[in-house]
């Protein structure tokens, strides 16, 4: 009978504490966000995302150096590199981020994220980190070429010019190495001209010196 | 009583009585489809708002037209009789069903001027109506050929059934201490501030203090019956999702369906109506005369009966489902034991007050 009645106020007593847990909830502020109208990350009221979030690619330029560490790491090569090398004759004289002289102009980086897999392979790869994720994981598109995103600095007029101006570099060089060589050779033939001279003019010393310079 | 039926005198004067009759019959049936909006409502919301989620937020403003856009939905849909059902009582079960909740609507005195039928016997007359709903439900399931539906409808059954008679002692022991079955009767002897509610022992003086544990076990164990007579949660065996699809209303769809779905609505409306009038004094205010005017008795009966349907709401989210053998147990083992011992102290105290 005490067992019965223990029951009954024990039944009564739990539903109570269930009642008031379900009470409190009612009260709480709630954790629903109206994605769409409301971003997560405002309503967060950061752009934290969680360390591992593998979300859109973003490539900061002035980091990279062009090594192509990231297009040979990617398993489905989304990743498209082209690297102009950086004319001495340029005007322009770019820098790294850090201060150290550009090697190569990133005549061409294009990521295709229709093909992308989101593994984060091309960020362990970078040994600058200028390949991240960011926090944008909103890129559905009504056509699917504008998933594949160019983070080239330059235009085709921009590329071109660069491309221009090394081509005139090499150009130069070319001509420079040409003139070198030819004036190389003139000099060459004018030393063997005055050799030749100083022989016409002192045939005989010069004979004999031949014969005593073979005999050396 | 005579000024319940001031309605009714005020409209048969200008429209004679059988227009007055359909009129006033009206009024329960809007009071009805009403609520169920804002019931319908208020369940999704305080639903989410426990699982600290938002709720319906499309349909209109925090999702107000969301109750109106169900309604909406049910209404275009396909209305399917099953090739294997009996087509009669197939067709005939939702309607019986509403029937039952929407006569229950016709004795309570929303106000001490206007009950849509004053019945002296309205206590009585509610116990008896409601019971139309079992009617309903076992011919529901039984006509739907299903053996989910025909499950479900046995389950409730019995359910109905056996909760019925502890809520008949809770309603016993209110009249035996009114002297009255009459609904307006009851909510009269409980004016004048709510320490004169018969939850709180009655209308009788500081000498009936002895008498408030039972009154207050009594009302308990009225609110756990009314639950499962409603067949809500904790006590839906007989609609399980996880065991019976849906219970007795698997095979219907759109507004038959709807009757359903309107019926458990309005039951919910009518025990929680019950319990205020026999415990928490009906239409009276709980503030003695402040407030009490018949205009503002409309506003309290409806405010406290919502109130109870809140109650059912929070428990329904609050508590799992009972096993089949827990509901009888607390039904046979606890409650009518409990309901009997306080039926006898009420029963002393209606001879004593």
């Amino acid at each position: 009978m005490i067992n019965y009645l223990k029951n009954i106020i024990k039944g009564f007593s739990t539903i109570l504490v269930g009642m008031k847990v379900t009470f409190i909830n009612l009260f709480r502020p709630n954790v629903t966000v109206q994605y769409p109208n409301v971003h997560p990350l405002v309503r967060a009221g950061s752009d934290k995302m969680p360390d591992n979030a593998r979300n859109k690619l973003n490539v900061i330029i002035p980091k990279c150096t062009g090594c192509k560490s990231c297009e040979k790491a990617c398993p489905v090569n989304c990743i498209t590199i082209e690297t102009t090398k950086v004319a001495s004759i340029d005007t322009e004289k770019p820098l790294m981020e850090d201060g150290k002289k550009r090697v190569f102009w990133l005549s061409q980086f294009d990521i295709d994220f229709a093909k992308c897999c989101f593994c984060g392979l091309c960020t362990i790869a970078c040994p600058t980190s200028a390949i991240v994720h960011s926090t944008d994981f909103e890129y559905s598109c009504y056509d699917r070429n504008e998933l594949l995103v160019h983070f080239s600095p330059f235009n085709k007029e921009q590329v071109a010019e660069k491309k221009r101006i090394l081509a005139e570099e090499v150009k130069q060089k070319a001509e420079k190495a040409l003139a070198d060589k030819q004036a190389a050779e003139k000099a060459a033939q004018e030393q063997n001209i005055t050799d030749s001279k100083i022989k016409s003019s002192d045939d005989q010393t010069s004979a004999n010196q031949n014969i005593q310079n073979n005999s050396n | 009583m005579e000024n319940h039926q001031f309605l009714f005198n005020f409209i048969s004067e200008y429209t004679g009585d059988i227009l007055a009759g359909v009129l006033i019959a009206i009024i329960p049936l809007a009071l009805l489809l009403v609520y169920a909006l804002v019931a319908i409502y208020g369940e999704l919301k305080i639903a989410s708002f426990i699982q600290l989620k938002l709720g319906p937020m499309r349909t209109g403003k925090w999702g107000l037209l969301q109750p109106v856009a169900e309604v909406f939905k049910l209404l275009q849909k396909e209305d399917i009789t099953p090739d294997g059902a009996d087509k009669p009582l197939f067709n005939l079960a939702p309607f019986i069903i509403f029937l039952g909740c929407y006569a229950a609507l016709s004795v309570l005195p929303l106000s001490s001027h206007f009950a849509p039928s004053g019945l002296n016997i309205g206590l009585f007359f509610i116990i008896a109506i409601s019971s139309l709903a079992v009617l309903g439900i076992v011919m529901g399931g039984w006509a739907s050929n299903n053996k989910y539906s025909l499950i479900g409808a046995m389950r409730s059954v019995s359910q109905i059934i056996s909760y019925e008679i502890p809520a008949a002692m809770c309603i016993l022991g209110v009249a035996s201490m009114a002297h009255s079955l009459d609904m307006n009767v009851i909510s009269a002897q409980q004016q004048g501030g709510f320490w004169n509610w018969y939850v709180l022992g009655g209308p009788a003086g500081i000498s009936k203090i002895w008498l408030i544990p039972f009154t207050v076990v009594m009302f308990i164990v009225y609110f756990v019956t009314s639950l499962a007579e409603t067949n809500r949660t904790p006590f839906d065996v007989p609609e399980g999702e996880s065991e019976l699809v849906a219970g007795y209303h698997t095979e219907y769809s759109g507004m038959k369906f709807a009757f359903f779905y309107l019926a458990e609505y309005g039951n919910m409306f009518v025990v929680s109506a019950i319990m205020t009038v026999i415990f928490f004094g009906g239409w009276s205010s709980p503030f003695g005369d402040f407030l009490n005017s018949p205009i503002w008795q409309i506003f309290w009966f409806i405010a406290k009966s919502m109130f109870f349907v809140g109650l059912q709401i929070w428990l329904r989210w609050t508590l799992p489902r009972t096993r089949v053998d827990q509901l009888m147990y607390l039904c046979w083992k606890i409650l009518l034991p409990l309901s009997m011992v306080c039926f006898l102290a009420m029963a002393l105290g209606g001879m004593l007050y």
